[in-house]
């Protein structure tokens, strides 16, 4: 009894820390529509200025909570500051693109705090007058903790009020509402975009800040945060602050409880529950439909032509390099990362089958990646099963994946929909995770190795071979008539529908479709690297593919093409010159984003097609 | 042979207690162009709606050559032979002109399961003619997005003619246009109605187009059927004339925002 009341105000501790980072979050959401992967590192970064700031102040209650305040102010500017330099740059590009141009921030600020701060967790002052403990029932429970749950409900108080009595806050919600229409009120919506962005940065440094006396700083706080971040917003519903506390509370006490009752599947819980809460109520608890979003990005799909003529005599000259070359290449160095590059173009490719043709995003495409390649690690373990028969499995367990997940998925639409495949990657995940007498848990699937006539030279042949037959099947899929109506419903459902299309249908085939061909590659993988860890099917995957085709481009079948070789690329080099890699292709990637909004494929096309001209 | 091709019912719709739709019976018969006006908010659009299924009615039936289809899917009211027009023109952006009307073709013939023909190989000489018919031939390898307006409005026609449609449903088909295209648009439907022994409905805010191009009128106010009859009849009759016609004859302002 006692352990429960104690759980139960520990759940409400980080469901308080919970809603302070998420309203900043769905407050910036709901007024410029950006999804702002970078809010977990500005979370970060409050408790890194926080630490460093609060050590430079006098010991005492002004120099601890005046350091706080500082620090979530500071955070607040730097908010401010990436909303001027480069949010503000791409508002009227594709959705993903501003998403790709967060997680370059993501990046970014991971590289530079490593610098600044260093790898090692920071343990960070208590708060003065807070370090005891109170007596409750006869259960010491640490007084830092209540004051938090207190903070959470006050600042939600302080917003509402904000939001509903001042002139500010009735501008932001009706931007919540309709931003065009506020537009067209003759509302400067620069600075109501930038104000937005301030406060709601300086609430997730807030929120980091407010950690110091909890737990250690680290690097890894910002992933950790944003994907818990995204539950609560997403359950809560975007955009909705009264969805974001309801969302957090549940989450926060899910955690708690979770432990008690399931400790087998804590990690399962909370994205089981939003599975369920978008299963049943497709836009959160508290989301409402948005007004006038087509007047947002309303850039029309350009027509998938034929490349030119020269351009593609150049792939089948690259792609005959490919096959003659390597034998000659000295050392296993070389085979290993052109095999690497095989596999993440046919996954990338698979990807971009149904973030070009279909128009769904998907943040968890790992997550066939990954059954795949489990599938074909765990039939060699368990069955003894040759290379070639497993291979052939890992298709179909992770189109089987593919049917069950993608039946909830291709129902919804947009955030909502891409978030609801990053649910079921994390499920994926937690299941290869926690299930550790199938899978080894962490420990992973160890001796998934080729049979012996695939040496590295062979087994390199057999991915590209897979990889281009399957690239190449994409790529007739997408021109055939099936392809067509996907890309008609994307067009315009309602336009599809009344020609007899069956949008539903038409998306979930081709979930299935992209889910098996990154099944292939996962299975591929797991036979070139000998091994499968959960690693295989976690969000830093997912996230790969997805810059792999917002780097090429999803406007063109050959992007993902050039995406994943360019990634991959990049990444082998930076790994291999710097330790600060992530600061390279995260600046990299920033440029891109403003530099090619199309991605690269459509930038080379351009480029052709302009000299041509000329 | 069915004395009407779409027949409406009684149908009716509330939405919050208001009767959009009220009691409304009609039947559209063969080969006619049947014209549906009314002012503002008098129920067009939700009648519309009820007829191609995009909303199932509260009360009432639709039967299209006897059959019931009250409340099927907008995708298998297509299926059973009724083409359709929207208000906003739809075409599918990211695709030429062809492509547009070739997709069409292909769900027509149930073609769209095909993964591995390319689409290019499949009712591309159909799409051209049903081109040619609407005047787009010269524009068929254009892509959709780069359209004129008047020029999607044929775009659009010739996908809703791509099933042989017994029945062409169009929401305000002249909306947005210039007076000249206009004419041209109504005339070239008529034209195509006749050679098929198609029906056409649609809704107008254009009395010329109306008068010069229906063979029969429905007048609706406030979710009721007032009048039915020739364009002769109903100019002169006092109901229409009250209701509707009273405020100078004057077609109103267009692209009635309110309807949805």
């Amino acid at each position: 009894m006692e352990n429960l009341l104690l759980q139960g105000l520990n759940g409400l501790a980080s469901a308080s820390s919970l809603f302070l980072v998420a309203s900043g979050l769905t407050v910036i959401f709901g007024v410029t529509r950006i999804v702002n992967f970078a809010h977990g590192s500005l979370y970060m970064l409050g408790a890194y200025l926080a630490f460093s700031i609060v050590a430079h102040l006098p010991r005492g209650h002004l120099g601890f909570w005046g350091g706080i305040v500082l620090a979530a102010l500071a955070v607040g500017a730097i908010g401010a500051l990436l909303e001027v330099l480069l949010l503000r740059r791409i508002y009227r590009a594709p959705e993903l693109f501003q998403l790709l141009a967060t997680f370059g921030v993501v990046l970014v600020v991971q590289d530079v705090a490593l610098l600044v701060w260093g790898a090692q967790d920071l343990l960070g002052p208590r708060a003065p007058g807070l370090r005891g403990s109170v007596e409750l029932l006869g259960l010491r429970f640490p007084l830092y903790e209540l004051v938090l749950i207190g903070i959470g409900p006050v600042v939600l108080g302080l917003l509402l009020l904000l939001f509903k009595r001042t002139r500010w806050g009735t501008l932001v919600r009706a931007a919540t509402q309709d931003r065009e229409m506020v537009g067209a009120l003759g509302v400067n919506q620069r600075w109501l975009f930038t104000s937005v962005f301030f406060l709601g940065s300086a609430l997730a440094g807030l929120a980091g800040a407010l950690q110091l006396p909890r737990e250690s700083v680290n690097l890894h706080m910002d992933l950790a945060t944003i994907t818990e971040v995204f539950v609560v917003v997403v359950v809560g519903g975007l955009g909705s602050l009264p969805g974001a506390a309801l969302a957090a509370l549940l989450i926060g006490e899910l955690h708690a409880f979770g432990i008690l009752v399931f400790p087998k599947i804590t990690l399962v819980l909370v994205f089981l529950v939003m599975a369920v809460v978008l299963v049943i109520r497709p836009r959160g608890l508290f989301g409402r439909a948005q007004v006038a979003q087509a007047a947002v990005a309303s850039v029309a799909e350009p027509v998938l032509g034929r490349a030119p003529p020269a351009l593609k005599w150049l792939g089948f000259a690259a792609l005959l390099v490919a096959v003659v070359a390597p034998p000659f290449l000295a050392g296993d160095y070389a085979l290993i990362v052109l095999t690497d590059m095989a596999i993440a173009v046919l996954f990338a490719a698979s990807l971009h089958f149904i973030m070009g043709p279909g128009g769904m995003a998907s943040f968890g495409h790992a997550a066939y990646f990954g059954i795949g390649a489990y599938g074909a690690a765990l039939l060699t373990k368990w069955f003894a099963a040759p290379m070639l028969p497993a291979l052939l499995a890992a298709p179909f367990c992770a189109g089987v994946a593919g049917v069950l997940f993608g039946f909830f998925c291709v129902r919804l639409s947009g955030v909502y929909s891409a978030m609801l495949t990053l649910a079921f990657a994390q499920i994926a995940w937690s299941v290869a995770f926690q299930w550790v007498e199938i899978t080894g848990g962490d420990n992973g699937v160890l001796g998934v190795w080729p049979d012996p006539w695939a040496t590295k030279l062979n087994f390199y042949w057999l991915a590209l071979g897979c990889s281009v037959v399957g690239t190449l099947a994409l790529r007739r899929i997408a021109l055939s008539p099936f392809g067509y109506a996907l890309r008609a419903q994307r067009d315009n459902t309602l336009r599809a529908e009344a020609i007899g299309i069956n949008a539903f249908g038409m998306r979930w085939v081709a979930f299935v479709l992209a889910a098996g061909f990154a099944g292939v590659a996962g299975g591929l993988f797991a036979f070139a690297k000998g091994s499968v860890f959960p690693t295989a099917l976690d969000i830093p995957r997912s996230v790969d593919a997805l810059l792999m085709v917002l780097l090429g481009g999803v406007q063109t079948l050959a992007g993902p093409v050039l995406g994943a070789l360019a990634f991959t690329g990049l990444h082998e080099q930076l790994v291999r010159a710097t330790d600060y890699w992530r600061l390279v292709l995260g600046a990299v990637i920033l440029l891109l984003v403003l530099a090619f909004p199309q991605g690269l494929a459509g930038a080379v096309r351009r480029w052709w097609e302009g000299r041509r001209h000329a | 042979m069915h004395r009407f091709t779409l027949e409406a019912q009684g149908i009716q719709k509330s939405f919050g207690g208001v009767r959009a739709v009220d009691q409304v019976s009609f039947g559209v018969r063969a080969g006619e162009m049947l014209a549906l006006i009314g002012p503002n908010g008098a129920g067009k659009s939700t009648c519309f709606n009820l007829l191609n299924g995009h909303l199932r009615p509260d009360g009432g039936r639709v039967k299209l050559l006897g059959q019931d289809i009250t409340g099927l899917a907008p995708r298998k009211v297509w299926k059973r032979g009724v083409g359709r027009t929207f208000q906003i023109t739809a075409t599918f952006g990211s695709m030429t002109v062809r492509e547009n009307v070739q997709l069409a073709l292909q769900s027509h013939r149930g073609e769209l399961g095909r993964l591995w023909t390319p689409s290019w190989r499949l009712r591309g000489g159909q799409a051209d003619t049903l081109l040619e018919r609407v005047g787009l031939a010269g524009q068929a390898r254009r892509p959709c997005s780069v359209l004129a307006y008047g020029d999607l409005k044929r775009v659009e026609l010739a996908i809703a003619l791509a099933n042989n449609p017994r029945l062409l449903l169009m929401d305000e088909p002249t909306a947005g246009m210039a007076p000249q295209e206009r004419v041209g648009l109504m005339a070239l439907v008529a034209e195509v109605a006749r050679e098929r022994g198609m029906s056409v409905l649609f809704t107008e805010h254009d009395m010329d187009v109306v008068f010069s191009h229906a063979d029969r009128v429905l007048v609706l106010d406030r979710g009721r059927l007032i009048a039915e009859g020739t364009p002769d009849e109903v100019r002169a009759n006092a109901l229409v004339q009250e209701v509707y016609l009273g405020s100078g004859f004057e077609p109103e302002p267009e692209a009635e925002a309110s309807a949805c």
